[in-house]
């Protein structure tokens, strides 16, 4: 076990797949000589060449569709959107070919797409977006949201392994701010397991990627204030998502929030919010509660990012209101 | 002004000897056509006897670019052939009758009754399954041939677009990515006049779609798509260029669409004059008199060859019919792979 920042092990997971599996390529814009807007790549030009490391033009399309192909051929691709906005250039791609291919004609289309994801940093409406929720509606796609470096390494080893389409939010904020120790060498994490972050037994905090490290500050904050005992739900992976995982959480806190930076309407919240409504029901003592960005664009103007970002105190206000109930 | 290239028409018997084909290969290329055809006129049947579910397409007038261009592949090359491409899948081999049973929704369909119509393909003969929005998988066909670059492996992926198709994004993507990395892929454009109701004059600015590869760094050739033997030979060379490193190249087949969009569609927009001007140059006419005239064929080996094709429909008519119905049960299977798949023939 080594500490390592949430970069780093995306970085050294992707690097250890590429030697253990010369199937696996990457391609993407400014990855090779830049070695990535964010550097997670960095140095894999030098060691891999540019037939494993291309750099490409400036073409969401075609850095999936080729990926597809390349996929069908053998290979295991992984690509990289630059920032996960831009997946809405490859979003017909995705949705149509590659999500669909394994139903329709039984060949499986083994591809990573990489999506540094996220707000907080004044991107504006096109830098900032958590596009999960667009996908989470897509039979045929799976969908990655590790919050710890060690998820984030395992995690995106299993999808290089997965035999389907692996949507990979890898978030922004989280890249350089968290650390955390990381298993050397082989790590795969299941898809579909969430991870208990925080034992509790008032109240269960149900979230992924960065709003686990929101809804870990809120509930210290609640449990100094006022001693609430808080559980937060890590789910790892929205799709699948651990279903049972969240309604044993319930069945033994009684109390919910459902907690996701993506914005509101059809977010993968209202799945989860829906499926306590429908399966424990019997166990709730108050209404399911969510806590989203609102249904807006991410604004750009700092005052104005950080009232559309769900915040610690948001989330320590969500929670005396269910507590309250 | 035109850019590409206009190809000159194979005319003669030294020309097939420079296209290295044998007295075989011809009138299997003959055979292909016409199972194409026949393939498309019993689902016209089908359909009126409502055992077709759904729409209906076919590529009447597109026999011969279809089958010239399979005919140049090679067995481990790869394509992905669209909805007038009926004689890609014929050329490759693909199992007549399953064909039928696709098209009535039948489970032993190659899309299993999942999808229908002309959304198929065997994988294990090199084709990969088209889906409605067109050029969708000319990405995919640059990506084959990217693994193939990346492998060092002497193969060639084929990627088919049609007129109306040629005007979205992924095919400027596809051609560019293909043409930076000088990729093993040939683009065919089977331009057959119309994308729907749409004629090629609202469809695009330039003379010919060819004239676009200049703008990707690669050869543009415009084809007679109605003569087989000139669409072979010009498929034949791009794709051994290709094969040798030396990079894409589109080539733009004009044929007519000699039916509607689809069977809803009686095509009142297509003028009178133009159908009779391509009902003259019937691909599978006009290659079956040059076989006559060249001595490959007579009337005897004519009537041969249409009674075997003909009893080779009727029965794969008949096997797709005993093809049972698809269960609901099977509705919620195979929306995602296992990991054992991946250790399958499916993967080349």
């Amino acid at each position: 076990m080594a500490t390592k920042t949430y970069l780093q092990a995306i970085s050294d997971g992707l690097r250890e797949e590429m030697r253990r599996d010369s199937r696996v390529f990457l391609i993407g814009e400014d990855i090779g000589v830049y070695g990535g807007a964010f550097k997670v790549t960095q140095g894999f030009l030098q060691e891999f060449g540019e037939d494993r490391v291309i750099d490409s033009p400036l073409s969401e399309t075609a850095i999936v569709g080729s990926c597809t192909g390349a996929a069908l051929m053998g290979m295991r691709p992984v690509c990289e959107m630059q920032f996960s906005d831009f997946v809405s250039c490859a979003f017909d791609h995705l949705v149509t070919v590659a999500a669909k291919q394994h139903y329709r004609v039984g060949t499986p289309v083994p591809i990573v797409v990489r999506l540094p994801s996220g707000g907080g940093f004044s991107g504006g409406p096109f830098h900032s977006q958590n596009p999960e929720g667009f996908f989470a509606h897509c039979p045929g796609l799976k969908l990655v949201c590790p919050a710890t470096p060690a998820d984030a390494k395992g995690l995106l080893v299993q999808a290089i392994r997965d035999p389907n389409p692996v949507l990979f939010f890898e978030h922004k904020h989280l890249y350089r701010r968290i650390k955390g120790e990381v298993p050397d060498g082989e790590h795969t994490v299941e898809f579909g397991k969430a991870r208990v972050h925080r034992e509790g037994t008032d109240l269960s905090v149900i979230t992924y990627g960065a709003m686990v490290y929101t809804a870990e500050e809120a509930a210290t904050a609640v449990a100094d204030k006022d001693g609430t005992s808080v559980e937060i739900i890590d789910l790892r992976t929205v799709t699948p998502w651990d279903k049972q995982a969240v309604l044993d959480s319930v069945a033994k806190t009684s109390k919910v929030l459902v907690l996701h930076e993506d914005t509101h309407t059809s977010g993968f919240g209202a799945e989860i919010a829906a499926t306590i409504a429908e399966e424990a029901f019997e166990n709730l003592d108050a209404p399911v509660a969510r806590l989203t960005a609102p249904d807006t664009p991410v604004p750009f103007s700092p005052p104005l990012e950080k009232a559309f970002l769900p915040q610690v105190e948001d989330v320590v206000a969500a929670i005396d209101r269910l507590s309250a109930y | 002004m035109a850019i590409a290239r206009e190809a000159t028409p194979v005319s003669s018997a030294a020309d097939i000897k420079d296209a290295d084909l044998d007295r075989e290969d011809l009138l299997q290329i003959y055979r292909n056509m016409l199972v194409t055809r026949g393939i498309e006129e019993r689902g016209h049947i089908l359909y009126r006897q409502g055992k077709i579910p759904g729409s209906f397409y076919t590529g009447r007038g597109n026999e011969g670019a279809a089958v010239g261009v399979a005919t140049a592949m090679r067995a481990d090359d790869v394509g992905t052939p669209i909805q007038r491409d009926m004689g890609v899948h014929v050329t490759r081999g693909t199992e007549v009758w399953r064909i039928f049973a696709q098209y009535m929704g039948r489970r032993d369909g190659l899309a299993m009754g999942k999808d229908g119509n002309i959304h198929l393909a065997d994988f294990r003969l090199g084709l990969i399954a088209m889906v409605s929005h067109l050029p969708a998988l000319m990405p995919v066909a640059v990506g084959c041939a990217l693994a193939f670059k990346i492998r060092k492996e002497p193969r060639v992926a084929v990627a088919w677009s049609g007129d109306g198709a040629m005007a979205r994004g992924d095919a400027h993507e596809a051609m560019n990515l293909a043409g930076v990395h000088r990729l093993p892929v040939v683009f065919i454009c089977d331009n057959n006049q119309y994308a729907y109701s749409t004629p090629n004059r609202l469809e695009f600015g330039v003379d010919h779609l060819a004239d676009r590869a200049a703008a990707y760094g690669f050869e543009g050739v415009v084809v007679d798509g109605c003569d087989v033997l000139t669409v072979y030979r010009e498929a034949h060379r791009a794709i051994e260029k290709a094969r040798q490193g030396g990079g894409p190249t589109l080539l733009e087949l004009v044929t007519l669409r000699m039916e509607g969009h689809a069977v809803h569609d009686d095509a009142f927009y297509v003028p009178r004059e133009l159908l009779e001007a391509y009902t003259k140059k019937d691909p599978i006419e006009r290659y079956r008199r040059w076989l006559k005239e060249q001595a490959f064929l007579d009337e005897e080996s004519d009537d041969a060859i249409t009674v075997e094709v003909k009893k080779l429909l009727n029965d794969a008519m008949k096997r797709a019919e005993d093809s049972p119905l698809p269960d609901p049960s099977e509705l919620e299977v195979g929306v995602y792979a296992e990991p054992e798949e991946l250790d399958t023939p499916h993967h080349m």
